[in-house]
């Protein structure tokens, strides 16, 4: 200033400036912090809590993890080698892995069967889940998959999955004739013609043709039996749930009255008393000496179960659809099945994505409640025998922290995939 | 099929045939919801090529009338007559009825799961059975008549309402029916898009389509009705030629609805 006049406003720049810096408050990660930790007095002091939290949680339980004990015989031997330090057990998990997996007694050397129905699994549902990525061809695959993952779980002759599926088409043909004069002939002259055709055909002896070694359903357990019980009740009650929640909206009151009963009679019951009634209220009512499958009867049960929520599900889906969505399809002359199939299910069954992956992850879960009627599945393995047992008696983080990881890992995925299928669905972009 | 009167030049108003042929008869055809009586001895005749317009104050059963003649609603007395075909309760009558009578909503009704040339060819390929190929050109050619055929992948969500409506009109087509049904199908509109509709439906009327159209637009009517129909309170009041009916209505209640509409 000093060397300027006064009145002076002649300037000329010499020398150009670089490009400076910002001041260090300005700046990455200080900025950040500045604008997003402590930006107030009170959001400082919740910043120290929260990063005291994070450090209090991983400092008891990463040395946890890190000391973990990933082989040793028992829970006694475990405790020597940490020698009073902190640390997990996790060689319960090592040693009981194939309990964990398939229960404590399927039988060791046939451990490959159920493996390979696992990864075909994801073969068979590949082409369901993601229909544009995939060939429809594949969708063959999908229809014989159920009764070669039987064939391969539970052993036998080949001949009683193909009498099976061979049911299933016979049922299906006489549909596909009848279905032209009703659909109410069609679907029952379908299932009375399914249901000649095993009787009929239950005459001839399947022993030992092409068969692998049986194993008995009360020899399944452990994550297994979880998963079987989580695809069958999940593939099974999303179709029994649409068909429940078109029967409560049909104009028959027959139909109607009989779907609103089921409905509202399941929904009111817990899950844990029809399982009950499956172990053994079922029993007093079948002729004595009927030998009912008890993974069939929990089947049945948890399909019922589900079913009726789903139907639920999907009823506020429809609900949801304006009137004139149907109105259109009717003014084109498509029939009811038609106008179901093409225009009212795919738009209702979109908007219920969310609702229906709810009951699926919830219905998932819920298989572990089969330990109460003492089958071995994941949960009723780590409660029985492994716990029980004298040397892994006591080790709880660990096996019931795995057991919820792995329901995580699925649940999970499935919740990913239902938000991914919302995205891919979604036609109002624009 | 007749609608290859479609694929003729168009013709003007004045040349437009009509003829002794009965599409739709209507005989002391009565409906109530509930206990309310919304159509009263409703009597209609509709010869092949007549282009009728049905106006009337809102909730005097016009909108109900036109669908009773494709069963969207039930009827309870009367007789309805569709192309030779009696309406009765039986669900395959209906549905052939329904294939045969076009309709276009005042909300459109889009299936807005589908693109616009699925939603042109759903019902083509599923109730007449024609081959999707064959099912899809038909379709292009009547998106072309309404002159969108550019917009055929998009889904109906990405249009705009005059597009919309102009796509319904087109999914109507493709099941080449003898008979078209609108239902208010300007109502919903910008003043804008209305015009782009209206000329869609004037050419429609030009190559010789039965219409029945419930619609508030009066030059329309005027333009190319044959016959304009005024309804209150659920029966028909007056029916007269476009000309006489506005330059010279006779019942009072006309009058009173004719002079609030155009007196604007």
């Amino acid at each position: 200033m000093a060397d300027m006049h006064a009145h002076s406003v002649r300037f000329v720049r010499e020398t150009m400036l670089p490009q400076a810096e910002p001041p260090t408050t300005e700046r990455g990660i200080v900025k950040w912090m500045r604008e997003n930790l402590f930006s107030t007095i009170p959001n400082g002091i919740l910043t120290l809590a929260a990063l005291w939290c994070i450090w209090w949680l991983i400092s008891s339980v990463l040395p946890w993890f890190a000391n973990g004990i990933w082989d040793a015989p028992s829970i006694r031997a475990c405790r020597e080698i940490l020698e009073g330090q902190v640390g997990g057990c996790f060689a319960v998990l090592t040693e009981r892995w194939n309990q964990l997996l398939f229960g404590f007694q399927y039988p060791s050397e046939l451990y490959w069967r159920p493996s390979l129905a696992f990864l075909l699994l994801f073969i068979a549902i590949a082409p369901v889940l993601f229909r544009k990525r995939f060939p429809a061809q594949m969708l063959v695959f999908t229809a014989i998959y159920p009764f070669l993952a039987y064939w391969l779980t539970w052993g036998g002759s080949i001949l009683v999955p193909v009498f099976a599926a061979l049911g299933f088409v016979a049922g299906y043909m006489v549909y596909s004739r009848l279905v032209a004069q009703s659909f109410a002939m069609g679907f029952f002259g379908g299932i009375l013609a399914a249901l000649v055709f095993w009787w009929v055909i239950g005459i001839v002896p399947t022993e030992g043709i092409i068969a692998l070694e049986p194993v008995a359903s009360r020899n399944l357990g452990g994550f297994m039996l979880n998963l079987i019980l989580g695809t069958v009740c999940v593939s099974l009650s999303i179709p029994f749930g649409i068909a429940l929640a078109l029967g409560r909206q049909s104009d028959m009151p027959a139909i109607k009255w009989i779907c609103i009963i089921f409905i509202e009679f399941v929904r009111g019951v817990p899950l844990i008393t029809l399982l009950f009634v499956a172990n053994v209220v079922l029993a007093y009512f079948l002729p004595p000496g009927t030998n009912f499958d008890l993974i069939l009867r929990v089947i049945i049960m948890i399909t019922m179960f589900a079913s009726a929520y789903i139907a639920e599900v999907i009823r506020g889906g429809l609900a949801a659809l304006p009137k004139g969505q149907y109105e259109a399809g009717d003014s084109l002359g498509l029939d009811y099945a038609q106008s179901m199939r093409l225009i009212i299910l795919p738009q209702a069954l979109k908007i219920s994505i969310p609702g229906i992956v709810n009951v699926a992850v919830g219905l998932f879960k819920d298989t572990t409640l089969v330990s109460i009627i003492s089958m071995f599945d994941l949960v009723g393995m780590i409660r029985g025998p492994i716990l029980a047992s004298t040397e892994w008696n006591g080790v709880y983080w660990e096996l019931l922290g795995f057991a919820a990881l792995l329901f995580f890992v699925v649940c999970f995925g499935i919740s990913k995939y239902s938000q991914w299928l919302e995205q891919e669905l979604s036609t109002d972009r624009r | 099929m007749t609608n290859t009167a479609l694929e003729t030049p168009s013709v003007t108003p004045g040349q437009m045939q009509v003829s002794d042929e009965v599409a739709i008869s209507i005989e002391n055809m009565n409906k109530w919801f509930g206990s309310f009586h919304v159509l009263r001895d409703i009597d209609l005749t509709v010869y092949r090529g007549e282009r009728i317009v049905i106006a009337g104050p809102s909730g005097s059963g016009k909108s109900t009338l036109i669908r009773c003649i494709n069963a969207l609603e039930e009827h309870q007395k009367g007789r309805i007559e569709v192309d030779g075909t009696v309406l009765s309760s039986d669900i395959k009558n209906i549905d052939a009825i329904r294939s045969e009578v076009g309709m276009v909503f005042q909300h459109f009704n889009l299936f807005p799961h589908l693109t616009i040339l699925e939603n042109c060819t759903l019902a083509p390929i599923w109730v007449r059975k024609t081959p999707k190929r064959e099912a899809e050109e038909t379709a292009m050619h009547f998106l072309e008549k309404v002159k969108i055929p550019e917009q055929a992948d998009k889904y109906p969500g990405q249009l705009s309402g005059g597009q919309q409506q102009r796509v319904a009109i087109a999914r109507s087509l493709c099941m080449k029916p003898r008979i078209m049904l609108f239902d208010e199908p300007t109502s919903a509109l910008d003043p804008e898009m209305i015009k782009e509709v209206l000329d869609t439906m004037v050419e429609l009327a030009e190559e010789g389509m039965t219409m029945l159209c419930v619609t508030h637009e009066m030059g329309f009517a005027r333009q190319v009705a044959n016959r304009v129909i005024f309804m209150d309170q659920g029966q028909i009041v007056e029916q007269n030629e476009p000309e006489e009916f506005f330059n010279n209505p006779q019942n009072e209640r006309t009058k009173l609805f004719l002079s609030q509409i155009l007196g604007h």
